[in-house]
This record gives C-alpha cells, structure tokens and sequence, in this order.
C-alpha cells in the first residue's frame, strides 16, 4: 500500500487549476494511492463475468480482449437504446459549470476531470465520435474523440473516481446524473474485462454466499450470536434473534458491515435490542444476509442479481413484510428499483407495525419499511421506553447519507429519533450547505473503499471531513451519526486522517443504548463499553463530591 | 493553437462568415430572394424536423427505472410534516411533479440552489484548510435574464408577423420600451439580452475550469445570438432600414406569399441570415436542453415508487443464486448450526 501523505502535506498542493494542454491530451496519471486495483479473474468467473484475466494496472497489461472497441460500442448503443436517461443526459448538457465545485472528488484532488461535466464528457466525447454526424465530421471541433486504449484508460480511472452521489445531479440545471452514467459507463468497462477488485470480491462473495465477507451461514449465526451475548453481558438481557425461521411476522434485512466489523455491530446490537424491547416477531436469513448492494455499483443486471435473494427468501419464509436497516444504496435500490425489477409483489403484505398498528402506505407496493421510518413511528406511539441520558457522552452530528438523501428523501426520521434519544442540546447540525439533499459523500461508497486507493479516499472524503471539523472545534462534537453501512465502514478511516477526535456512529446504537428494559443489570456503559456519564460509581463519586 | 483558442476562434470565425456571407448576399439583388425567402423557410423547416425527430429518437429509449433525484423528505409517516417547498422537491402526487417541473422550466430551480465552493488556506497550519461554501446566484440571474430577454424578443417580433397586432403584442411593446430614452425608444429586453450573453460568454473564457471544458458547441450558439442581438440592435438604433419592408417581407413569409421589396438595408439581411442559422442549428445542438429538460428521468418522474409499480419494458429474467442450490451447499453446516433447512438430507 502506498503511503498516505498527511493532511499538511496534501492539502498545500490542492488548487484548482487546469492544466496548460487541452483535456484530450492529458492522460491519467496512475499513481499508486489513487487508484483501485483490477479484479482477480476469480471472482470474475465466480459470476461469470466477461474476460477474466490476470491485469496489472498501470504498466500495460490491460489484458483488452481484441474486439474491445467494438463491444463498447455496441454496448454503448444497447445502453442507448434501453435507457432515455444516458440519450437525454448525453445530448442536452450546456456546460454551465454549475456541477464542477459539487463533486466532492474535484474538491479534494482539484483534478479537472473529476468535475462531473468534464467525466461525463469522457464518454460523451466518444458517444459523439460514433453515434452523431457532427462528430464524424467534425472529430475533436465537435468535442469527439477516437476509442483508444488511453480514452478506456481514462474511464476505468476517473469512473472509480466517482461515488454515485448524485449531488451533481441535484444542481444540475437539467437533472443531468453522473451517477447513472458512471454506472453504465461501468457496464461498458465490464463488458471488456475491467473491473475493480475490491468491489468485484465483494459482489463474488454476496453471490455466492450471502454478504460481501462471504460468512458462510454457520459464520453468521456465530457472529450474531456473539453480538447478543455481548449485549446480554452489557446490559443483562437476553436478545435472541432466530435464522431463517418460517412463520416470522418480519424478515429484517441488514447490511453485512453491521455484523462484521465495528463500529457497525453496535449498532447490530442496537437492532436486536431494539426488537427484543418490543417483542417484535422477526427473523434473519443466513441467504438474504445482505442488505448492500454492491452488485449495483457494477451494473443494473449485477444489481438485480443479488438484489433477487431478499424477495426469493421473504416468499420462502411466508413473512408478511420485510424491515431493512441502515444503508445507504442499499436503500436506494430497494427504493429506485426493486419493486421494478421483481414487481408486483403480491406474496407479501402491505407493511403494518405490529407495536403501534401504523400502516407504511408509503411502502404498500414494494413491502418494505426502513428501519428509521419504523423505529420514529415507536417513538411517537410511545412505544419506547428510553432514558436519553445514557448518551450524555455523545455529542453527535448527523452525516445524510447520499443515497437515502437524494435517491430517497429519509431526512426526518432519523432526526426524530435522534433527538430522542440524545439528551437536548447534544445534537448539533453541520453547515445547511453540507446536510440533507446537499450531503457531501463519504468519498469512498460505490465500491471503492479499498486500501490501494487510500489517499484517493481521503482526498475525496475532504469536503465531509471539512465539515465534521468545522462542528467539532465550535460545538465539541464528538460523533458523526449516519444510517449507512459504507458510512460505518470507511468514515472511521476518513476521521481518523482530518478529525480523528470524532467516531462514527449508527443512529440504531444510539437507541440500543438508551433503551430501558425492566429486568435489566444497572447500567454502567455504552454498548462500546464506554463508561456513562452520571451512571454508576462516577455517578457515586459526583453525589459524593456535591455533598 | 491550443484547445480553447481552437475552439472559441473556429466558433468567432464562423459567426464572422456568417455575416460577411449575408452581406455580401445582400448586396446581389439576385440573391436576396434566396435570402429574404428560401433561407427562411428552410430553416424554420430544418428547426420544426430536426426537433420533432430529436424528441422522438429520445422517447423511443424507454425510462427502465424511476430514478427521480430526491432534494426533499418523501412522503411517510403522516405526522412528518413537509412544507410546500420539500413536497415539489420530492414530488408525491402527479401535482407536484408538475409543480417541480414548472419551477425548474420557468424559475430555473435547481440553477437557483447553485453553490459556490472555496478552499480557505490557512498559512498557519496547512493542514487546517477549510472549504466554504456559500449560496450563488449570479450564474442563475445570468441565465435567468437571458432566457426570458430572450423570451420577450421574440414575442416582440411577432408583430411584424401579424396585422393587426394583436393587443398583447402590442403591450408587450409598450412595457419593453417603458424607459423611454433614446429615439426610437430603447427596448429593455434586447439590452438585457446581449448583456446576459456577454455575462455568459465572459464566465465561459475568464474561468479557467469553464475554460478548460468549453467547446466550440458552447461559444458558437452564444457568438451567433450576441451576433444577433447586436445587429438587431445596430438594425434598430443605427442603420435604420425599411421598417414598412419588413413588415411586408415578414408578413408575406408567415401568409405563405412571399414578397421580396426592394431597399431593405443589407444590416437586415445579416440579421436575419443569422437567426436563420440558428433556428437550422437548434436541434443538433446544445439548445435542445429546452425540450430535453423535460424527458429528464431524474427530474420529470414521481418519488413513489415504494407506492406505485413502475414498469421496465425490458425486464428481464437474471441468474441468481437460488436458495435451493445455497441449501444444497451449506446443509450440513446449517444443520449442525441448528438453522433450520428445507430437506433434512
């Protein structure tokens, strides 16, 4: 792994001006740290994916099948055929400008083609050369340009530069997506072979076994398991979650970042808490073990793929609706496309809470609720029995995740929760331009959170990091909230490099923690073991000093 | 030469033979009909074609997924209240799609909530840099003017087109000469109009990053309406030409019985020449984000896809891992695990 330079030694270099020579002439400089490594042939072949070769980037073995081009290119007018959005986004950008200082990965490397008109314009150029006349005619005065190696090059570096944020979507003048570009331009780079390893392990693996670490049924049983009793060590209650268990009322469906690694098994542990409170008939399947989607972030059809397991086993298990938990894309595929895809889903019920009777007539279609529009819904029908106090060491702000923010709209929920179970006063929004639909990115989703590219990922994570400091040094913020999975997954880094004072938190925890059971053990620490502020012996100690 | 010269002086060049080709065109009696009648028509055909065929090669793909970019809370539990404001930025209802959809035509809405982004170094410790951010307006005020000078340019130029005027035209005229200096009275919108566009242009060449993106395609179409603007107003102020000739010409185009009269001065001609140009250039170009905002997927779409099926003509049946054969694999494991299975063995 390349050596990650620090903040003072990165940001000094960071301007935004472009370089002397036109665009077309400049080619991509690949510099250990920026970018991901190809995918090993294995899991390629695991989902049979197209050309599986040994590649070594950058120096030459690119391993392109003979008649690259002409796959693209007849790749490029399938896509053109089936989607009016990449026609429509092609033909109509003006060049206004208005997207270039919303990319987060143009703010934190000042590199020019990471402003989203000018990636797009990537593949536009090429899309110009073969698909219009001016183009033909014309070539470089009409904007268009030769496939060569060098323009495919191009695209496998600066489409992983791109998180599917869609936040230069939201300014666009026209609504133009480079989100849904980057996507299908990643089709086109699959098509001939070029895919990126992390996000292709991790696709191979939820294909094959169930989540993106590839936990063989038995595995996750063991890990969860292991989160309860951790939970029954903390705070003596007994959370018993069942696997795959015909019969269930619920399926809960999470991303596998919550049960793997912290920090987000505390707030797995929040979610068994959670339903071990109000007595909800849930199950969990060892099969549809994985919420995320990371099939999404190499193409629609890979998407669908493993996007099939959820429906599959919530038919098979004969449950009434399905509760997914915190993710981002996750959310955003379950809401932008999956009644779509395996639609009318007619062996499920339209979602009611069995606690409070609440009919999610919002989600009547595809069945499924999430988990901060559930947990609100307890909260308000007083449901929930917290003592917000037990997070009096958590002063937090609340990190909108991309793809629930503009791909979704779950900006209240979660802020209602969370202001119900933080003390008043603990809660502490980051700048208006830098929350809600105008989020920054964590800079690393979208399948790029690999080691390989790290300075990449902090370079792209700047622009959130920036705002994170910005409320840490004011307000003394020491929590980064966010229902997102890949949040929990690459923000700790994030941190750590800009503002390692904050730590990453899932808003489920923040319930788990302040949830009162009647047979519970005197609570002295948080799920994390953390010690309470005003709780047990330091609590003593202050009653004594006071006297 | 390098990319931007390249660009931006093939673009100059171009509108320049425009008007030296108009002029001299003018000049040969021979060829005014050419210029006052065929190219007209021509090109208003080529406009009306070239649009209807570009509308129709975009609508032939079809919209496989609803993928509306949400900018407001959605629509879910019923006490989570939402102003009118997040309701038409995450439109619920067809109502409100077509509320969104006419604050992005006519207020230009998504251009309102621009942005500008600065890196603030701090020479004291370079690595405590911050990013501000700070709401901008002037690219949308830019646009904003220009598109609706624009507007009223052309409805003022309707009057040639009809007799009598019809009144709207007649007080749109009034409104659009209501400072009255000059003689004839200036009009506000063909001023506003060549400012917008110079305002556009200057942006275009002045920042480096516009710079480094723009295109021929981009200079061109604002060359050829400052082109426009320009003589129009030179047209009106300066070499005045036969109105009552105009008048005639236009009126003979729009009745279908063209007339050629003498005397018009050749500034008309450039005028017109250039329009022309513009109106033929228009559906293979840029300009067609007029009609193309609105098949936009991210923009013109419902957020209610939790609600309403959204169907994808090309659905197609995929390759998945079928429980059966993950059951097949792991069935020992999951026995032993005690996870429940469907077959026992």
């Amino acid at each position: 792994m390349a050596k990650v330079p620090k903040p003072a030694e990165l940001l000094p270099g960071l301007n935004f001006q472009p370089p002397a020579k036109g665009w077309m002439d400049v080619k991509p400089e690949f510099r250990p740290g920026t970018y991901c490594n190809p995918a090993s042939p294995k899991w390629m072949e695991w989902i049979s994916y197209p050309f599986p070769e040994k590649r070594s980037i950058p120096d030459g073995e690119w391993a392109l099948p003979d008649n690259w081009q002409e796959i693209v290119l007849e790749g490029m007018e399938d896509r053109l055929n089936r989607f009016r959005s990449l026609k429509v986004f092609f033909d109509i950008c003006v060049r206004c400008g208005a997207c270039a200082d919303k990319c987060h990965f143009f703010l934190g490397t000042g590199d020019p083609k990471n402003m989203p008109v000018l990636r797009a314009e990537l593949m536009r150029s090429v899309y110009r050369r073969y698909f219009k006349k001016a183009g033909q005619i014309l070539g470089e005065l009409a904007g268009a340009r030769d496939l060569t190696e060098d323009v495919i090059r191009e695209w496998y570096f600066y489409l992983y530069q791109c998180t599917i944020c869609r936040r230069c979507s939201l300014f666009c003048p026209y609504g133009i997506d480079m989100a849904e570009m980057t996507l299908l331009g990643r089709e086109l780079l699959a098509s001939v072979g070029l895919n990126i390893d992390w996000a292709m392990a991790s696709v191979a693996q939820c294909y094959d076994k169930g989540s993106h670490i590839g936990a063989t049924p038995q595995a996750f049983k063991d890990m969860v398991d292991f989160l309860a009793e951790e939970n029954e060590r903390i705070t003596g209650v007994t959370t018993t979650p069942s696997y795959n268990r015909k019969g269930a009322e619920v399926l809960f469906v999470m991303p596998s970042g919550d049960y793997f690694a912290d920090p987000g098994t505390f707030t797995m542990m929040g979610y068994l808490l959670l339903f071990e409170h109000i007595g909800l008939d849930y199950t969990l399947s060892t099969y549809a073990a994985e919420g995320g989607n990371f099939g999404w972030f190499i193409s629609h059809e890979m998407g669908k793929r493993l996007n099939a397991k959820i429906y599959h086993e919530a038919k098979r298990l004969g449950v009434k609706w399905i509760l997914g938990g915190e993710c981002g894309h996750m959310w955003r595929v379950c809401n932008q496309y999956m009644p779509t895809w395996w639609g009318p889903v007619d062996f499920l019920e339209e979602p009611v809470s069995p606690i409070t009777g609440t009919r999610f007539e919002n989600a009547k279609v595809h069945k499924m609720v999430h988990i901060s529009e559930f947990t609100a819904d307890l909260i308000k029908n007083g449901k929930l029995n917290l003592d917000p106090q037990r997070n009096a060491h958590i002063k937090m702000t609340f990190h909108d995740s991309c793809n629930t923010s503009r791909g979704m709209g779950i900006f209240e929920e979660p802020r209602y929760v969370i202001n119900n179970v933080l003390p008043e006063g603990n809660f502490i929004e980051m700048p208006p331009n830098t929350i809600r639909e105008k989020t920054f990115c964590c800079g690393s989703s979208s399948g790029i959170n690999a080691n390989e590219n790290m300075e990449l990922r902090m370079q792209g994570g700047f622009p959130r990091a920036n705002a994170v400091r910005f409320v840490h040094e004011k307000y003394g913020v020491n929590h980064l909230g966010c229902i997102c999975a890949l949040d929990r997954a690459t923000l700790p880094t994030l941190l750590q490099y800009w503002v390692p004072e904050v730590e990453v938190t899932g808003i489920t925890e923040l319930v788990g923690n302040a949830l009162i059971f009647p047979d519970e053990i005197e609570r002295t620490t948080d799920l994390r073991d953390r010690d309470l502020v005003g709780f047990g012996e330091a609590a003593e100690e202050d009653a004594e000093e006071a006297e | 030469m390098d990319f931007f010269k390249r660009h931006f002086f093939v673009s100059l060049f171009a509108v320049l033979g425009l008007v030296v080709v108009a002029y001299l065109g003018s000049q040969a009696a021979s060829l005014q009909v050419f210029f006052g009648v065929v190219v007209p028509y021509l090109a208003v055909l080529i406009f009306l074609e070239g649009l209807i065929y570009r509308i129709i090669v975009w609508a032939r793909s079809p919209v496989p997924f609803r993928i509306p970019t949400t900018a407001g809370q959605h629509k879910s539990l019923p006490w989570i209240e939402r102003d009118l404001g997040e309701q038409l930025d995450n439109p619920s209802t067809f109502k409100h799609l077509v509320g969104r959809m006419a604050l992005e035509v006519l207020a230009f809405r998504s251009l309102f909530r621009n942005l500008r982004t600065e890196l603030r170094k701090d020479p004291a410790d370079p690595g405590a840099d911050r990013l501000i951010h700070w709401s901008y307006k002037w690219l949308w005020l830019g646009a904003i003017a220009f598109h609706y000078a624009f507007l009223v340019v052309i409805l003022r130029h309707l009057r040639f087109f009809t007799e009598p005027v019809p009144l709207p035209f007649q007080l749109l005229e009034h409104v659009d000469g209501f400072f009255q200096f000059f003689t004839p009275a200036v009009y506000l919108s063909g001023v506003v109009l060549v400012v917008a566009a110079f305002y556009l242009m200057a942006r275009r060449i002045t920042s480096p990053t516009l710079r480094y993106i723009s295109l021929a395609a981009d200079y061109f179409p604002l060359l050829l309406i400052l082109g426009i603007g320009i003589s129009g107003i030179l047209m009106r102020y300066v070499y005045k030409v036969d109105i009552v000739a105009v008048k005639e010409l236009a009126l003979g185009l729009a009745t279908f019985h063209p007339v050629v009269p003498k005397g018009i001065g050749a500034i008309f001609y450039v005028h017109l020449f250039l329009v022309c140009v513009l109106f033929a250039y228009f559906p293979f170009s840029k300009l067609m984000h007029a009609p193309g905002v609105f098949l936009s997927p991210s923009r013109n779409l419902t957020s209610n896809n939790r609600w309403v099926m959204h169907v994808n003509p090309w659905n197609y049946p995929v390759k998945f891992h079928h429980y059966d054969e993950y059951e097949d694999r792991f069935r020992e494991a999951m026995i032993e695990a005690d996870i429940p299975v469907e077959k026992e063995s």
